[in-house]
């Protein structure tokens, strides 16, 4: 039985044990697309859990008594059900296999102990799109140490019978026996550049070049255009650089895992200044955004991060890949202008040339 | 166009010291008229010191006067090219001066039906019609190779007596001499049957790349047009197979430790030397008749007369063989990349009509391309190969009959001027007298060797008069390299500066020694790992580029002969920077951005 599975270690037919959000991760892991590595707490883990604490029944009877109605009642009920859960000790091989994983974890990002992670739920439910559930469920940042990532999957578990869960389950009758959650552990990304690939030209939708924007921190900076990031237009079939426009970048968006936030931070000196990606690096991120658009099949929009945690040439981090819609739309709306060809086409570059070759 | 806008006039540019009376090395229409100033002055000149980066003697005009006017004859009468008639060209203080001619605004569009019909032939019977050119140019070679000179004999042989032939050996000597020019002037004509045509077809697709992927580097579009297997790689090759073999056959001691002569006579005492041996004679014909010059100058060496040349190279590969290196040319890789290359671009587009464009236009550049790659060695290479080796045969007569000292003399006279030489010489055999030439002509070279040295000692300016806003010419765009920017920046040379910008020929970035070369004799200077920085490089200079890291030019566009080459051999080049090959010495730590054009120098020597 798999209590746990990293992403990359599940095979498809594994995936109906790790939730939405952990197949999803984990069918990408697969395409050699470098989201930030992790493992799934399985439903199994779930289910071993329930019934070795003789919780099953227990719990499935108390929902079913549940009277939504009564938001008081609900509520009561929802937090003795969450108390029942986290009262409960973890099988001791469960508690083993996830902190063994969290090791391992650890290890890969150079570390012994402390890695900090983020804790997701990702929920199951037969017939039902992940969708559905999506900020139903609870996500825990900058969780360190084995004593809190295992509070934390404990915590994920009981996510699954808050008040809004419950209600919802009932609207949509789903029965609570299909019901099963599996938690995502995945590392948190310590970028310490980030920002955005276009895998084709905004201004003007040409498909043979990437654009990135780029700035010191998370992408939060970029994103929210609280900072100008540093832009670099790239050829996408040559990768070589065509235009770099390095700007003053005046913040920072950096993690403060002491107190599991995010602070901003300002920026002093030539840092501001300089680039804040290497050529290299830049080469690095158009290869992985030509990796991604070819595992979509369509252009994308996607958000990455360099993470210090990581070696050199290994730290590209994917963060989102969205297909990109307005350059899509438009191709697919134009029928495209007349394209001369043939000697019409000889003659008209005869008479047009174009005036300067450098461009 | 920046605060200077305009270059200095031919007519103000006056002649180095020692110089004076330069323009009587040169025919009346090739140089400056003073009573045409006002029309002259009209029109904007750029140096082609990308072909012709030396001084020329006078005979050596010839070949730049037959190849201008052959291009020109193409645009002008042959294809009707709407907005592009020839190039105007004239020489002035010893270096040639380009001027292209436009088409009045007005005749441009009468000329667009007859280019279609005219142009249109040659592209839909290409491949037949390049099978015909191949023929025809072999049969100027074979005659040229036909035509031999020798020293006139004491008597009239007896044989001709009998047949009464009626005429004398001198009769022939001026006929051959006036057939090998005509056959010059034939294989210039050829030389441009098709390039114009290949170049239109190239930009064509060059142009359809820049719209539809802007920013696309020019060596991108090279890349996707340009073919593997090209002949005038050929020679090169040649040399590595002869490589290979002297160490198949355990010949490497014969070649590293002797010279070219000892090493052929050494080969004839084992089995193994003679196999080697019918290899190395099996690949000089046509293959070494190969310059490390360009084609123009009367001073090109060429292999097959010049044996230590190929032969060192040889020597070179095979150290590289005995060290373990790889001395093959990638041909799969080249290919599989060039593959990539085109998929990519092409699944970059999205229309399908639009797709259809790119598959159109880039089977036409491809039909024409490899003609536009390979017609250098034909002409270039093997038929001046072949026409200085006769016009040096017919030098050597002069020597022997005492009108000049050196085989090189004989070229500071004009091609006519030595029809006056030779009928001086049969004149003087016919009468029973001395020709007058060995008392007068001596003199005269020694005069005119003068003023072209003094020439020489002064590098050529790089434009004269006012530059147009734009520059529109497209095959001065193509061929030259030559555009608005580079114009200005020409403008703005006058500033120093430890960065020079040019053109992105051939991707990647070293840093390292520099090597300034500023003739063709002088490569074997260059050592291991060196830069080479010159006014232009030839692609014949093949073999040197195996020791160097990167390549340095002044002058040359993206499909110039030096930047094709070096994309081949994988070295990152800068081309079109203006004035490397003065701002940067020899010794100088440079570092060549050929990704982007860019070349700093780092430590001054």
């Amino acid at each position: 039985m798999n209590y746990t599975l990293f992403f990359k270690e599940a095979k498809p037919e594994e995936y109906e044990l790790l939730g939405g959000k952990g197949a999803s991760l984990a069918s990408m892991s697969a395409a050699d697309l470098p989201v930030p590595f992790g493992f799934c707490v399985t439903t199994h883990a779930f289910e071993a859990f329930m019934n070795e604490s003789g919780l099953t029944k227990a719990v499935v009877d108390k929902v079913n008594c549940i009277e939504c109605v009564d938001v008081d009642h609900l509520d009561a009920s929802s937090k003795e059900i969450r108390d029942l859960l986290m009262d409960k000790p973890f099988p001791k091989e469960i508690e083993e296999n996830i902190l063994a994983y969290y090791r391992e974890l650890c290890l890969m990002a150079g570390m012994e102990k402390d890695l900090p992670v983020a804790v997701r739920s990702s929920a199951t439910a037969e017939d039902l799109p992940d969708a559905s559930f999506a900020g139903q469920q609870d996500t825990y940042l900058w969780i360190v140490g084995e004593e809190e990532l295992l509070l934390n999957v404990k915590k994920c578990w009981a996510s699954l019978y808050t008040s809004r869960a419950i209600n919802y389950r009932k609207n949509q009758n789903i029965p609570e026996e299909e019901v099963l959650m599996s938690v995502v552990v995945q590392k948190m990304v310590n970028a310490r550049t980030a920002g955005v690939a276009m895998t084709l030209n905004p201004l003007n939708g040409d498909r043979s070049k990437i654009v990135i924007d780029a700035s010191w921190g998370l992408g939060e900076a970029v994103v929210s255009g609280e900072v100008t990031p540093d832009n670099f237009l790239i050829d996408k079939i040559m990768l070589n650089v065509l235009n770099a426009n390095i700007q003053n970048k005046h913040i920072e968006h950096v993690p403060d895992p002491a107190n599991k936030c995010v602070v901003t931070r300002e920026i002093t000196g030539e840092r501001a200044t300089e680039p804040s990606l290497t050529e290299d690096e830049v080469i690095a991120i158009c290869k992985m955004a030509k990796v991604i658009e070819k595992h979509y099949k369509c252009p994308q929009d996607i958000e990455w991060a360099l993470d210090a945690d990581l070696p050199e040439g290994e730290n590209f981090t994917l963060l989102q890949s969205r297909p990109e819609t307005v350059w899509s739309q438009k191709q697919a709306a134009s029928n495209g202008s007349t394209v001369k060809t043939g000697m019409d086409s000889i003659i008209n570059t005869l008479m047009n040339p174009i005036s300067s070759k450098k461009s | 166009m920046s605060s200077q806008s305009k270059f200095i006039s031919p007519y103000d540019h006056k002649a180095p010291e020692g110089a004076e009376g330069w323009q009587d090395l040169y025919p009346y229409y090739m140089v400056f008229q003073d009573n045409l100033k006002d029309t002259e002055e009209n029109k904007f000149f750029y140096c082609d010191s990308q072909h012709w980066p030396h001084v020329f003697k006078p005979f050596d005009a010839t070949a730049v006067e037959f190849a201008v006017k052959c291009l020109s004859q193409y645009n002008t009468r042959q294809w009707l090219i709407p907005p592009a008639n020839g190039i105007d060209f004239k020489f002035h203080n010893g270096y040639c001066y380009m001027s292209p001619v436009a088409v009045d605004p007005e005749l441009i569009a009468d000329r667009v039906p007859q280019f279609m019909e005219r142009a249109g032939f040659y592209f839909q019977n290409w491949d037949n019609l390049l099978d015909n050119w191949h023929k025809k140019v072999k049969g100027v070679i074979d005659e040229m190779e036909a035509i031999t000179f020798e020293e006139l004999p004491e008597v009239i042989d007896m044989q001709w007596v009998k047949d009464g032939i009626g005429l004398d050996p001198t009769y022939h000597m001026i006929h051959d001499y006036n057939k090998l020019i005509d056959l010059c002037y034939k294989v210039w004509m050829y030389h441009f049957e098709f390039l114009n045509l290949g170049y239109a077809a190239y930009l064509d697709f060059f142009g359809f790349c820049k719209e539809t992927f802007p920013g696309i580097p020019d060596l991108s579009i090279a890349k996707m047009v340009q073919g593997v297997e090209v002949d005038l790689f050929r020679p090169d090759e040649e040399l590595r197979k002869l490589a290979k073999l002297a160490v198949e056959k355990e010949l490497t001691d014969v070649v590293i430790n002797n010279d070219v002569n000892a090493a052929l006579s050494e080969m004839e005492n084992s089995e193994a030397g003679k196999v080697w041996l019918a290899a190395w004679k099996e690949a000089q014909d046509p293959w070494f008749n190969f310059t490390s010059g360009n084609g123009f100058y009367s001073s090109d060496k060429y292999w097959i007369e010049h044996l230590d040349i190929p032969f060192d190279y040889i020597k070179d590969y095979v150290k590289a063989l005995l060290e373990g290196k790889n001395i093959d040319r990638p041909v799969e890789e080249i290919a599989a990349e060039r593959e990539r290359i085109t998929e990519e671009y092409r699944d970059s587009i999205s229309s399908a009509e639009a797709q259809e464009a790119f598959d159109g236009k880039l089977g036409l550049a491809r039909v024409v391309f490899p003609y536009v790659e390979n017609h250098n060695f034909y002409i270039e290479h093997w038929s001046m190969g072949v026409f200085w080796r006769k016009m040096r045969e017919l030098s050597s007569v002069f020597v022997k009959a005492g009108f000049i000292e050196e085989i090189g003399d004989l070229f500071y006279f004009r091609r006519e001027e030595i029809l006056q030489l030779l009928f001086d010489y049969g004149r003087g055999w016919a009468m029973g007298v001395p020709a007058i030439g060995p008392d007068y002509i001596p003199n005269e070279v020694a005069r005119r060797k003068k003023i072209v040295d003094a020439l020489s000692s002064v590098a050529p300016k790089p434009a004269f008069n006012k530059p147009p806003e734009v520059i529109t010419e497209p095959f001065t765009l193509m061929l030259y390299g030559i555009t608005s920017e580079s114009v200005e920046s020409w403008l703005n040379s006058g500033e120093t500066s430890d960065k020079l910008k040019g053109m992105a020929a051939s991707p990647g970035t070293v840093e390292g020694l520099a090597r300034v070369i500023n003739s063709a004799d002088e490569l074997s200077t260059l050592q291991e790992g060196e830069i080479l920085v010159t006014r232009v490089t030839a692609p014949s200079w093949g073999p040197v580029f195996g020791k160097i890291k990167a390549t340095v030019t002044d002058i040359g566009g993206m499909m110039s002969h030096a930047a094709i080459v070096c994309r081949e051999y994988g070295l990152p080049a800068v081309t079109g920077t203006g004035s490397a090959s003065t701002s940067i010495k020899t010794g100088d730590k440079i570092r060549v951005d050929g990704s982007n054009g860019a070349v700093e120098i780092l430590e001054v020597a």
